[in-house]
């Protein structure tokens, strides 16, 4: 059996299973745990589980602390040869309402990998606002009003989040660079301890794209700088995805309905600009620029 | 027999039943049940067994139901707010049919805070399929930890398994406690071999989404698996008697027919019965039924009890606010078209001492129908709050 199926419920073009598949065929056979989200409605319906390793699922916001209490059974009962433990988590579970079992897990040093599928809002329940929404950007409760032009606030950084526990081994990927995922989290089981992945994964519907635009638009989040590429190991910044000839974000933005209001709405030029800031200060901060 | 604390009967206990994970928060009065297991630990005393502190009673609660799925014996004690914190994932767990065993140190529910004993934690828990046994002393609360086990345990049963104790009534009095042998306990309770487990040998999906034509059936399942926890509860407390000498009846523990029957439970047991006992001597026909076990409730056993009587006061520590209280509302349940008398009197909320005159006063005026069978709050004049 595959450790991940076919046969799951994922829209055509969504992120997910290619993130999920990437870094399962990383770290071979291990322990799932899952929050309450898109992957885990796409997989785990009774009876026709697309999971080929053993996988929980128990609440919205607790899947690092179930991860957690896998890995010390796994000690007391003398089974930690078994595999490793991996969490998939969406944006709104591990930024939002599951920050604090997530921060409990990284400051305990369970010995796990969890791993953010980051869609950037609450897509499973129909695009609502997570703290990883982008600037500006259209939700069902930050919608574009007369007077609103989309999400107040900036992307929540969980990199630095996680930097900030000491995790031995950070990372952000794309589903636009699939080997890429693959890697990192093969590389990231080498590191004892908590390691964070957050994988940038389109949402087709939430996000107002066809099939076919996900991976290109989620590859232009990389171009434009909007969504860097980096790794960090030990706390140093080891590697990182260089861009030549980065893009405007407007060429990002342009292609999503998402976004679309920013170049009608009387405040939208200035949250493009806010969003090309982003970008200029990624580039400055990881030397993205060839 | 030694003279403990109950946090010390509690944790002695546990550490006899060998668990694998234990994980908790702090939280008054249940703080010291995990210290003295955190002593034990950080002394080598527990074994393999991983101790691990929590973020948050959710945390805690969260990283058992990882820890039981994936086939480990599993322990933590909690009360009040931090139970409430639990209850989503406890819920859950139930759900999964996951044999977490839980001390609660029954404290009030804020508002207003209140860290002093009553039981509306526990009964806030009342329908999340969690078996529910409340204690009269340090010795059945000591007691009942191997046998809490060997029930959450039973493959026949599969449930979340919750000891009540009262917060400071008993977790800080100390009492003569006859502490178990590890060898009993060995013999009575085998080690936890769960019937399926998270393990990479045998991949399986556990907490899957059940859609409307079988989400019924996983609930209805819960409710059989409460059914038949009442027999095997039955034969566990029998067994337990046998073992260790010390008889604490089944989920009932009552005394003779009488035609006035009083229920208490948890510490107040002690002081009611005694009063019960002092009334007897005067000739009065009352009887006290100590209620052990709430979930699952014991009907057909208080049917019985009941027989030949005609009149029922409940000592309620809980409220159910615009109900009943919710002993009242079971008893009341069980004994329906018996024509029976209930006088349910809600005493000692938030701590509020329970002195022996008032549980006397309140018997003797329901004997002498100086009262009329319904609700009675033993508390001062009251006025509404807000302004």
């Amino acid at each position: 059996m595959k450790l991940f199926g076919s046969g799951h419920g994922a829209c055509p073009g969504c992120g997910l299973p290619i993130a999920v598949k990437n870094v399962l065929e990383g770290v071979g056979p291990c322990f799932v745990a899952n929050s309450t989200g898109c992957l885990e409605i796409i997989s785990s319906q009774y009876g026709k589980s697309a999971w080929g390793v053993p996988y929980i699922h128990s609440v919205f916001e607790n899947a690092a602390a179930v991860a957690a209490g896998i890995e010390v059974a796994l000690k007391a009962l003398r089974r930690t040869d078994e595999g490793p433990i991996v969490v998939f988590a969406g944006d709104g579970a591990t930024a939002d309402i599951g920050i604090g079992p997530l921060s409990g897990m990284f400051d305990r040093g369970h010995n796990v990998l969890y791993v953010c599928l980051d869609n950037e809002a609450y897509q499973n329940t129909g695009n609502q606002q997570s703290g990883l929404t982008p600037s500006g950007c259209y939700t069902t409760t930050t919608p574009a009003g007369k007077i609103m032009a989309g999400k107040q606030g900036q992307k929540k950084d969980m990199v630095a989040f996680a930097l900030a526990h000491k995790l031995p081994y950070v990372a952000t990927a794309s589903v636009a660079f699939p080997r890429d995922i693959k890697r990192k989290a093969k590389r990231a089981i080498e590191f004892k301890g908590p390691k964070y992945i957050q994988i940038h994964s389109p949402c087709v519907t939430g996000w107002g794209l066809n099939g076919k635009q996900a991976i290109p638009v989620a590859r232009l989040a990389v171009e434009t700088g909007l969504y860097p590429l980096v790794e960090y190991e030990n706390g140093e910044l080891v590697r990182v995805k260089k861009v030549k000839e980065r893009k405007p974000v407007e060429e990002y933005l342009k292609q999503q309905k998402r976004f679309r209001h920013l170049f009608k709405h009387p405040k939208g030029h200035e949250v493009v600009e806010e969003l090309q800031k982003i970008a200029d200060g990624n580039a400055l901060k990881f030397g993205l620029d060839i | 027999m030694k003279v403990v604390r109950g946090f010390y009967s509690v944790a002695y206990s546990v550490r006899l039943c060998r668990p694998d994970v234990i994980c908790a928060y702090p939280i008054t009065p249940q703080t010291e049940i995990v210290e003295r297991l955190a002593e034990m630990y950080a002394n080598g005393e527990l074994g393999n067994c991983e101790y691990v502190t929590a973020e948050s009673e959710f945390g805690a609660a969260s990283i058992l139901v990882g820890a039981s799925a994936t086939g480990a014996r599993t322990f933590t004690a909690t009360c009040s707010q931090g139970l409430i914190l639990m209850s989503e994932v406890l819920w859950n767990a139930s759900g999964m049919r996951l044999p977490i065993v839980l001390v609660n140190a029954n404290r009030s529910l804020s508002a207003p805070l209140s860290i002093w004993n009553d039981h509306q934690d526990s009964m806030a828990m009342r329908d999340a399929g969690i078996i529910q046994v409340y204690a009269e002393s340090n010795q059945e609360v000591h007691d009942m930890i191997p046998q809490a086990y060997k029930v959450a345990e039973d493959r026949r049963v599969m449930l979340p398994f919750m000891v009540c104790m009262d917060g400071y009534k008993l977790t800080h009095a100390y009492e003569p406690v006859d502490l178990l042998d590890q060898e009993i306990v060995d013999g009575f309770l085998p080690a936890y071999d769960p019937p399926v487990k998270l393990t990479t040998k045998k991949p399986l999906t556990f907490g899957s989404y059940a859609t409307p034509d079988c989400y019924m059936e996983f609930r209805v399942a819960m409710h059989d698996a409460m059914d038949r926890a009442r027999k095997v509860m039955d034969n566990v407390f029998q067994e337990w008697a046998e073992v260790s000498g010390r008889d604490w009846g089944g989920h009932i523990s009552n005394g003779e027919e009488a035609e006035t029957c009083v229920i208490a439970m948890g510490s107040l047991a002690g002081l009611v019965r005694n009063v019960v006992e002092e009334l007897r001597k005067e000739g009065k026909s009352v009887s006290f039924i100590k209620l052990r076990t709430f979930r699952p409730f014991p009907a057909e056993e208080l049917r019985k009890a009941l027989t030949g009587a005609s009149k029922v006061i409940v000592f309620e520590r809980s409220l159910s606010l615009g109900s009943e209280p919710p002993v009242t509302l079971d008893v009341k349940s069980a004994i329906q078209k018996m024509g029976i008398d209930v006088y349910s009197v809600v005493v000692g909320l938030g701590g509020r001492d329970v002195p022996r005159e008032l549980v006397k006063s309140t018997i003797q005026e329901v004997l002498e129908d100086r009262v009329k069978p319904g609700l009675h709050f033993k508390a001062k004049q009251f006025e509404e709050v807000i302004p």
